[in-house]
């Protein structure tokens, strides 16, 4: 399984689940999930977009994902919800539209949807990981603004911080990780690395520092069990991926819970 | 003028709330180190007029003045009524209060040990010492006031608003909450205005008024305003001002002017 | 009508059987989705259409019927919802990701065994984008029963649902039952989108479920207008939609259509879209009115 042929799936698989689990953490703080789930699928509608047209996958997967999370932002406030649903299903529909006209194959859309390890070229691992960086630089400097927003939005407003720009710098971030993400996950199963393994860790610990290093270490391991499993069976890693996040939340939850009682 | 520096002035301020107004031509100042305390019945304003004062709410018509800048320069601490608070989120008191100081600035500088200094001492400030460690969510109302209270202190602010500290409070605790805000302002030295409905437990500490009836606003200093001459301008009908053992009962709605029954203990003005 | 309606369209039995299916689909989705919408559950109506998948896909797999499979799917995801947590908005909003990636996980699993042991080709698109004009006339009856008693349901609810929807404290304080007809309500919104996901896939079940709705919500004054408006809008997007797509195969000589689902979708969102501004419109002529 570490053959030359999965370092790539490994090396990619790596650094997009740890940034997963670091944006994840604000995610779940922010109550974002509903956006989480929706962003990737912009990212799937601009990989097939970007199959049709004939240009490099990455450039369709962030283009679209930027698109529908500075849409998604934009309308937070007004029935947030509904947009994001909306978002959500026009662009896995324009997604299915690209894919019919451009007659692909049903392998490969299942690819794009439930993700593929093999499917990581080593031309990409560079842009990744640039990308990746920018990211993580972006929340390091958001990390107190958007820890205080999400605690209290009114006192964050009185000291003059703008909701609305840290909510699109927030988005605009969490779009570039699912741009980064859905090749190797699918785009139906990135939100999950966002939202369990995070939710778990908060559960495990009150520390701001210590949860996010730890949503980001069980974001990573849930990945790489995912990635091992897959190779050894053979079955998607979507399936494992979408698994194993709920199973930690249903361990961390199962885990305070006997902790709450014995204290 | 002499005397302690004005710390905001409030001119001629219109405040409406979706579309209706409910206070005409407001008028008043908070000076340093000053206790003011905005009384008014529920629905009157008061939360609407103090949202207007730190500039979440634009008033319908005049001006919040800042003389040395104290809002924009965030040197105004707020202790709102309520706080949703998500009981997992992971954030301890200590951290939560830190916040207070630097969660408005971007970029990633540690924490100095300087920070954490300031912190435990606000937490001392408000007696919640023991409270550093436990996780923000997780903690009583009481509790969560004087955390509150703490994380807009920790920046030294000039003047500590309070919305409605004393709503849903028994007498005991709130006699407790006003002992601790003057114990704050002595040894913050900060300026403390907060909201009410009842004046009485204020009294004692109160160095200035800001009464409001009948959609209108008295200002002023306590013994000043809380007259049956100036309330009964103010609510537009005749008032009696009772004094009973010390406290203080405004009595509207009086059919007649005709003599009180006299009793030793009822001094009516 | 003849640059609409394109020759043969209305011969085809699976398109009137598909077109009637899907109307009556929307209807019931219109109907309950305009409490989805009220109540601010748009992720958990969506999150129960994916669930619905993975019992379809299981369904699939293991030779059941899929609109069991949908149906019974979507109920158990509505329970894990429920036990996982939801007094609190933020555990909800947890409770529901968690979920989701659980049964999407499933999903993907199942669908790669019906691949891999069928020769069903684009049993994906048909789990995820429907299969509306493969729907057989006892399907159609089943269908049109259940969304009947679901509309009954919905009455029967009626009062203290829409109570409990605008103002929950003040329901509870008149006695209702709040949790219970939040229950209740979670139930009827998961048979509903079961339903819809086995017919427009679950895509098209939330767009269906939350843009009418919307839509008409921002219209719409008294409550039977806007449940009219929403049904009627829903069945407009359906008809249309189908309509579309289909005659877009004699748009272009390569002669590719646009799949049903993204015409029924382009038409919801121009719906939302279009009531929004025509409310903005409506609203600064009112102010200027009173001006």
């Amino acid at each position: 399984m570490f053959s030359s042929f999965m370092t790539n799936a490994w090396i990619v698989g790596t650094v997009v689940s740890l940034l997963a689990g670091a944006t994840g953490f604000f995610v779940v703080m922010r109550g974002s999930s509903f956006a989480a789930h929706a962003i990737p699928n912009g990212a799937f509608a601009g990989a097939a977009g970007a199959a049709l047209v004939g240009v490099t996958p990455l450039a369709g997967l962030i283009t679209f994902a930027v698109v529908s999370s500075v849409g998604i932002g934009a309308s937070r406030r007004h029935r947030g919800d509904v947009a994001t649903a909306l978002a959500l299903v026009m662009m896995l529909a324009l997604g299915a539209a690209f894919l019919s006209l451009s007659g692909a194959y049903e392998p490969q859309v299942e690819a794009l949807l439930f993700g593929q390890i093999l499917g990581v070229a080593t031309t990409s691992i560079v842009p990744v990981v640039v990308i990746a960086s920018l990211c993580a630089l972006a929340l390091a400097v958001m990390y107190r603004p958007l820890l205080f927003n999400a605690a209290a939005p009114d006192l964050a407003a009185v000291k003059g911080l703008n909701p609305q720009l840290l909510e699109m710098g927030f988005m605009l971030t969490l779009a570039l990780g699912a741009a980064l993400t859905v090749p190797v996950v699918g785009a139906l199963l990135t939100f999950s690395l966002t939202v369990g393994p995070p939710a778990a860790a908060r559960l495990v610990t009150r520390r701001p520092g210590s949860a996010l290093v730890a949503s980001m270490a069980l974001s990573a391991i849930t990945l790489w069990v995912s990635i091992a499993a897959s190779y050894q069976s053979n079955l998607p890693v979507g399936f494992f991926v979408g698994t194993s996040s709920a199973l930690v939340y249903v361990l961390a939850r199962i885990l305070t819970r006997w902790r709450g009682r014995r204290a | 003028m002499s005397g302690p520096a004005t710390i905001v002035d409030v001119r001629g301020v219109d405040v409406e709330l979706e579309g209706r107004r409910i206070l005409t031509d407001v008028n008043f100042n908070v000076r340093a180190g000053e206790f003011a305390g905005l009384i008014g019945s529920n629905g009157a304003g008061k939360t609407t007029l103090l949202r207007m004062m730190l500039g979440l709410v634009q008033p319908a018509r005049g001006e919040v003045v800042w003389p040395n800048n104290a809002r924009e320069q965030r040197r105004v601490g707020y202790v709102p009524q309520k706080v949703a608070l998500d009981v997992d989120v992971p954030l301890r008191v200590r951290d939560f209060v830190a916040l207070g100081d630097d969660g408005h600035r971007y970029g990633l500088r540690r924490r100095t040990q300087q920070t954490w200094d300031r912190v435990q001492e606000v937490l001392d400030a408000v007696e919640a010492s023991d409270l550093g460690e436990r996780r923000i969510g997780a903690l009583s109302g009481g509790e969560l006031q004087r955390v509150l209270m703490a994380h807009a202190l920790v920046s030294s602010p000039e003047l500590l608003l309070l919305d409605e500290p004393l709503a849903n409070l028994d007498p005991g605790a709130t006699e407790d909450i006003v002992t601790l805000l003057a114990r704050v302002r002595e040894r913050e030295h900060v300026a403390i205005l907060l909201s009410a409905h009842d004046i009485n437990a204020l009294l004692g500490v109160m160095d200035r008024v800001i009464y409001i009836a009948n959609a209108h606003v008295a200002s002023g200093p306590t013994d000043e305003v809380v007259r049956h001459d100036v309330l009964s301008r103010l609510y537009g009908h005749h008032v009696d001002v009772v004094r009973v053992h010390g406290r203080v009962l405004v009595v509207t709605g009086a059919t007649s002017e005709g003599p009180v029954p006299e009793h030793p203990d009822l001094v009516v003005e | 009508m003849h640059w609409l309606f394109e020759p043969g369209i209305w011969s085809n039995p699976a398109v009137r059987t598909g077109v009637g299916v899907g109307m009556v689909v929307a209807v019931v989705s219109a109907l309950v989705g305009l409490f989805t919408v009220m109540r601010s559950q748009s992720f958990a109506g969506h999150a129960l259409a994916d669930v619905a998948t993975a019992g379809g896909a299981g369904a699939g797999v293991f030779g059941f019927s899929p609109l069991a499979g949908f149906v019974v799917g979507s109920l158990a995801g509505a329970s894990a919802m429920e036990a996982i947590g939801v007094e609190r908005v933020r555990q909800r909003d947890v409770a529901t990701g968690v979920v989701l990636g659980g049964a999407t996980g499933l999903s993907a699993l199942f669908l790669y065994l019906i691949t891999l042991n069928t020769s069903n080709a684009g049993s994906t698109q048909s789990i995820l984008f429907g299969s509306l004009f493969s729907v057989s006339n006892s399907s159609f009856l089943v269908i049109t029963v259940v969304s009947v008693a679901v509309c009954l349901a919905l009455a029967a609810l009626g009062r203290p649902l829409l109570f409990a929807s605008v103002s929950p404290d003040a329901a509870r304080a008149r006695g209702v039952a709040v949790r219970r007809v939040a229950l209740g309500y979670t139930l009827l919104m998961a048979v509903t989108v079961g339903l819809s996901a086995v017919v427009i896939g679950s895509v098209l079940s939330t767009a269906l479920l939350i843009g009418p709705p919307a839509a008409a919500l921002r219209l719409g004054r008294r409550l039977g207008a806007t449940l009219a408006l929403a049904a009627a809008l829903g069945v407009g997007a359906v008809g249309f939609g189908v309509v579309a797509s289909y005659d877009s195969f004699y748009w272009w000589p390569s002669h590719r259509a646009l799949p049903v689902s993204f015409c029924v979708v382009t038409l919801v969102v121009v719906e939302v879209v279009t009531a929004n501004v025509v409310a903005r419109v409506w609203a600064r002529r009112g102010a200027n009115a009173r001006a």
